[in-house]
């Protein structure tokens, strides 16, 4: 019995580890445009950092994007790649990152 | 252990200090270490992204060059608009990080023994090894061409450096009147709309300086082999009378005397000749036993981006054999990375690694100022046991536009950031 609650305890484990990088994973591609954990360091740029931002903030744009309801030139086109639960993922890290 | 194998190791303290000592255990015992061999796009970012996500993993990068040059924004030097000096950054970025930069070459991979050899002398020990080879040339498939490179009449500059500058001077002497000509391969290869931005941004320049030259695209490909609309509506628009496109032009040979590109139909003279050769993964994936396909490419685990020849290995890059639709770009090369560097953290804390989504936006100069886009998203298929593109994901630009011109500096000089800070 008590095998298998510790067998069942590490199955829980294992996959709650996973989702804790799932932000992180999804978010490190779009650290090409908007800078490693979303501190873009290119000064005078249109893009703004996304690192400590508001999740819901983050979370309401992507889905505009995704909808086509936010212009844009290349996020309408990216954004409809990612399910709901990913974009929550995306900004629920990137909202917990320090500015 | 073998007294050769202890001078092998001896060798490689002097050349990189700490770094090489006895053996270690499996993962687990004492520090975890990889070595990542080249540093381009994808290296750099595997060493950073590495060093990042777990700090106890000690990081060895292997680099023949002590600066890296980029290839994205490198047409624009050809051209005349930017400096060499705006498309360089020095590994100084990745050390702030805890990355140790060894100034070499990988001239082995012994995977048995997890230890690759330096061209200096001595080894280094790694858990797990990266190996971002980058692409060398298939010069015997264009008779007379590899002399004419030595030689220096013909160049490629498709590794952004020497060649580069020196093609920008070949431009800059050329005559006002003369043909600038570009021979590109069959797909794949390096950059996919390099070649068709490489021709826009001649023409402009000559446009300003040489309003009488002209530009001959000889493609061996079908039809322009990325973003056709955008590029011939530009090409229409602003270089007519100078750039002539000829589709199924495949080079078969130079004769650098006349300074003539034989084609299977036809010979064609040109003042400046840029030939881009058909393409391989690079020189340290063959040595490394790491080519699986049609001896060109390295098929993957896109999950971890391991090696499928050699456990143990992974492998990122334009070196790969590409997943459907993906292009052999810097975007790529950086994602590539971060699977890689993910699944590593995974494997060496003994969990298994998960798929990791990724995206590609690339860039594209019509003219000085204005510029394009291809962006792609890829996730992992588990009945396809591959990355495919997320339906309904991506696209091109509608139009060309100044507005991502300016886009496209930000990009490069953020993922230069992302990859080499």
């Amino acid at each position: 019995m008590k095998a298998v609650l510790i067998a069942a305890a590490a199955l829980a484990a294992a996959p709650a580890f996973a989702q804790d990088n799932q932000g992180r994973n999804l978010a490190a591609g779009c650290a090409i445009c908007h800078g490693t954990e979303g501190r873009a360091s290119d000064q005078g740029s249109a893009l703004i950092p996304l690192a400590g931002l508001p999740k819901d903030h983050i979370a309401s744009q992507l889905r505009a994007f995704r909808d086509g309801k936010r212009p844009a030139t290349v996020m309408q086109q990216l954004a409809k790649g990612y399910s709901d639960a990913q974009i929550d993922a995306i900004a629920a890290w990137y909202a917990a990152r320090k500015r | 252990m073998k007294r050769r194998d202890f001078l092998w190791l001896a060798g490689a303290a002097t050349a990189a200090g700490s770094l090489a000592g006895l053996p270690s255990g499996a993962a687990g015992a004492g520090k975890a270490r990889v070595v990542v061999v080249g540093g381009g796009f994808g290296g750099a970012t595997a060493a950073k992204y590495l060093r990042l996500w777990d700090p106890a993993i000690e990081v060895t990068l292997v680099e023949r060059t002590d600066i890296f040059t980029s290839c994205p924004m490198s047409n624009l030097v050809l051209a005349g608009f930017t400096r060499m000096d705006d498309i360089r950054r020095s590994y100084d970025g990745l050390r702030r990080h805890g990355v140790q930069v060894v100034n070499d070459e990988v001239t082995a991979v012994d995977a048995d023994r997890k230890r690759v050899r330096l061209l200096r002398g001595g080894a280094l020990i790694y858990d797990r090894l990266v190996i971002a080879p980058g692409i060398d040339f298939r010069f015997g498939e264009i008779e007379g061409y590899e002399a004419a490179m030595q030689a220096g009449r013909v160049l490629h500059a498709w590794k952004a450096g020497a060649q580069t500058v020196e093609l920008r001077r070949q431009l800059e002497q050329m005559r006002d009147g003369g043909v600038f000509a570009i021979s590109v391969p069959m797909t794949p290869f390096r950059c996919p709309p390099g070649p068709y931005e490489r021709a826009s941004l001649v023409a402009d320049y000559f446009k300003r300086a040489k309003p009488r030259a002209k530009v001959l695209v000889l493609d061996a490909n079908p039809d322009v082999a990325s973003k056709p609309g955008l590029f011939k509506a530009a090409w229409r628009e602003y270089y007519a009378g100078m750039l002539e496109y000829r589709p199924n032009s495949t080079a078969i040979g130079v004769d650098a005397a006349a300074m003539t590109l034989k084609l299977e139909v036809e010979d064609v003279k040109a003042d400046v000749l840029n030939v881009v050769p058909p393409q391989r993964a690079g020189d340290i994936a063959r040595k490394a036993g790491l080519i699986t396909t049609s001896q060109h490419w390295c098929d993957v685990d896109w999950r971890t981006m391991e090696s499928k020849a050699l456990p143990g290995v992974h492998l990122l890059g334009d070196a790969t054999l590409a997943a459907p639709a993906m292009p052999k770009s810097a975007s790529m090369a950086n994602n590539h990375a971060k699977i890689a560097a993910a699944a590593i953290v995974e494997i060496l804390s003994g969990r298994p690694p998960v798929p990791v989504q990724i995206l590609s936006t690339c860039y594209s100069f019509v003219s000085r100022t204005e510029a394009v886009h291809v962006a792609s998203v890829h996730a992992w298929s588990d009945a396809d046991r591959t990355l495919k593109t997320v339906p309904g994901s991506g696209g091109v630009s509608p139009a060309r536009s100044e507005a991502e011109g300016t886009l496209a500096w930000h990009w490069a000089r953020t993922i230069w950031a992302d990859s080499f800070g």
